[in-house]
């Protein structure tokens, strides 16, 4: 099964789960003088998760033929292997990381590892000059974001 | 209008808003040079800056500068480096490298910026003219009628989508209005689908969703495909001039591009790519033959249609936007957003409620593609610097700023990981060739649709609705046929093969 189907019945899935809770328990929530009325709050998303299941279902049955052999995307999937992989990961565990220790750790901290941990990973050896670019990257965002947008961003570790 | 006309250009000329736009134009050609990152991204992560001003006027022009600039900024990539930052300047580089190659770079620059300039100005008169004409036709309509509309625009999508696309890009739709489900929806006060959790208890974010499926994505590939944002074969830029024969040779495709892009860029779903495409098409086809051996070898006609094509479209594509509140492409959908935000909302009535907003948009796009033409194109050889950053910093950055987007947009590092877990989601979605777009289409029109269906079945108590309103009847009888269009033409084409 080509990599578009399974990414089908992952979304039938998904399809599946929201109409069972489109179907069975949204209702239960209505209040009764709503339950007068033609339309209810789950009314939509059961069409929705009706003709969703219909349009998964006709990919994952590959009703509609597609006669290119390349998948059409610049990155062919079947060859994922040959591109650089592991630091895209790392680069997606990094944006994880930054969010988890954005709060606790402080804006510059948190930022200029990023940044600097982020250049590092995809070939930059010019650890000076990657800090400098971070650290004064940080600054200047930090200035305007707290000072001309006005929103708050705790520039230090909690404890300080 | 005229009146409102004089407010626009009130507006427009402030001070701010002239900042607003010149600022927008330069940020939009700076960053739409980076190949990988095209105008969707980069709207996507000038929107909380936009926001944050206050001023919806203020926030759209800047934002529509922005468009323009990463428009033109794309195609100088795809001439200097055959890199098309958007599938909309594709066309571009097919004659655009080829003169580069050929040491002509700065004619090609300056083809395509006059090209730009025209193909937006005209589009802008063009939409001067119809934006009020189809306004005024709009105030007739209903929410009934509005729910039909809405799924016409909705099913036009599928009905541009390339072959094979058509089912993708109708579940991508479903799935960007499933999401719109989720949360305190305004119509019922009661929370759907938040499996208990507070963070989604006011949905998804429209900032959120939007740079998790454009930037996030295109940084993710930038680092998976290094050779995508190698520039080591800058082009030279030096004579910027084009002679009158030239000048003369391309009047012509840029007057018939222009009219043709605009009323493309009005489809929902079509939009600058098919533009670009389809111009550059014709005008290949009615060159005379000796000028037809040209096309793909460094034609400054094949370079001028497509350029007039998607600037054209880019500006048609406000019709549908301004006029019925209905985004027809990608950007447009990122723009209907941000008005949202703003509190402001778009339709027919935007042009008389609002007129310092509508007209100055309008006027703004006459300033913007001058400012385009008079200001980046002596420039461009020092904007081009800019293709000279090493992708170790780069990237870094793309992903910074789509982080910050997201968390200045709701101050919530929640936000953050689920902006990380949608754009991993997107990115493999993308690397199965699902489009994106029409997701983020469902997802913002997704509210506006399910308001105005319930409203309509509220007042004719059901499904009547659809029988009573013959205009709703005909507008979905046309959605019907938009969805079924693609596997009649397919079947037409395997019947004559």
């Amino acid at each position: 099964m080509s990599f578009d189907r399974w990414i089908a019945l992952v979304i039938l899935s998904i399809s599946l789960i929201y109409s069972y809770a489109a179907f069975f328990t949204m209702d239960h929530l209505l209040p009764p003088f709503m339950q007068r009325n033609p339309v209810w709050p789950s009314t939509f998303p059961k069409i929705l998760g009706i003709l969703s299941i219909i349009v998964s279902s006709s990919i994952i049955l590959g009703l509609e033929k597609n006669k290119h052999k390349n998948n059409g995307t610049e990155i062919d999937y079947r060859r994922i292997f040959d591109y650089n992989l592991g630091p895209a990961i790392f680069l997606v565990i990094m944006m994880a990381l930054y969010a988890i220790t954005l709060r606790p750790l402080g804006f510059f901290i948190s930022t200029i590892t990023f940044l600097a941990v982020s250049g590092y990973v995809l070939g930059e050896r010019k650890i000076i000059i990657l800090f400098f670019v971070a650290a004064s990257a940080s600054f200047i965002i930090w200035y305007l974001v707290e000072q001309v947008l006005g929103i708050y961003l705790r520039p230090l570790p909690t404890i300080f | 209008m005229l009146e409102g006309l004089l407010i626009g250009l009130e507006t427009a000329f402030s001070l701010k808003n002239l900042f607003m736009v010149v600022g927008g134009c330069i940020i939009g050609t700076f960053i739409g040079m980076l190949p990988g990152l095209g105008p969707m991204s980069i709207i996507a992560i000038m929107i909380p800056v936009a926001i944050t001003l206050g001023d919806p006027a203020a926030a759209l022009i800047l934002l529509a500068g922005v468009y323009y600039g990463a428009i033109f900024g794309g195609s100088t990539s795809s001439i200097l480096l055959n890199a098309p930052g958007v599938a909309g300047t594709v066309a571009t580089s097919f004659d655009g490298y080829p003169m580069a190659k050929a040491g002509m770079a700065g004619k090609a620059l300056t083809i395509a910026a006059i090209s730009s300039f025209a193909g937006g100005t005209i589009g802008a008169i063009l939409l001067m003219i119809f934006a009020p004409a189809l306004s005024s036709v709009a105030l007739f309509f209903h929410s009934a009628e509005y729910f039909a509309l809405m799924i016409v625009g909705l099913s036009a999508i599928a009905a541009f989508a390339g072959t094979g696309q058509v089912s993708k890009a109708i579940l991508m739709t479903l799935l960007g209005l499933m999401m719109a489900t989720v949360g305190e929806g305004a119509l019922y006060n009661m929370p759907r689908f938040t499996m208990g959790l507070m963070d989604l208890q006011s949905g998804f974010s429209f900032i959120t969703l939007a740079m998790a499926i454009f930037a996030l994505p295109e940084a993710i590939f930038l680092v998976l495909n290094p050779a995508r944002a190698s520039h080591s074969e800058s082009n030279k830029i030096e004579n910027l001039r084009i002679t009158k024969e030239e000048a003369k040779s391309i009047a012509p495709v840029i007057g018939r591009q222009s009219v043709q892009g605009f009323f493309i860029g009005v489809l929902p779903g079509a939009g600058a790519t098919i533009a670009s495409f389809l111009g550059y098409a014709v005008e290949r086809n009615i060159a005379p033959a000796h000028e037809k051996k040209d096309f793909g070898k460094g034609s400054i006609k094949g370079l001028a249609a497509p350029e007039t094509a998607n600037n054209a479209a880019c500006t048609g594509s406000f019709v549908p936007l301004l006029t019925l509140g209905i985004p027809g492409s990608g950007t447009t959908a990122i723009l209907l957003g941000a008005l949202i935000a703003l509190n402001v909302s778009p339709g027919p009535r935007l042009m008389t409620d609002e007129p310092q907003i509508f007209w100055a948009v309008i006027i703004s796009m006459y300033i913007g593609n001058l400012i385009l033409l008079i200001l980046n194109l002596p420039l461009i050889p020092y904007i081009a610097k800019i293709l000279t950053i090493p992708r170790t910093f780069l990237i870094p950055f793309i992903l910074f700023f789509t982080l910050m987007g997201s968390y200045i947009g709701q101050n919530n590092a929640t936000e953050l990981l689920i902006l990380v877990g949608l754009g991993v989601c997107a990115t493999i979605m993308r690397l199965a060739n699902y489009p994106m777009a029409p997701l983020l289409i469902g997802f913002i029109l997704g509210q506006m649709l399910e308001d105005n269906f319930s409203r309509s079945m509220q007042l004719y108590d059901g499904i009547n609705f659809i029988m009573e309103r013959p205009m709703t009847m005909v507008l979905l009888f046309l959605a019907a046929f938009l969805v079924i269009l693609p596997y009649l033409r397919l079947a037409k084409s395997k019947k004559a093969s």
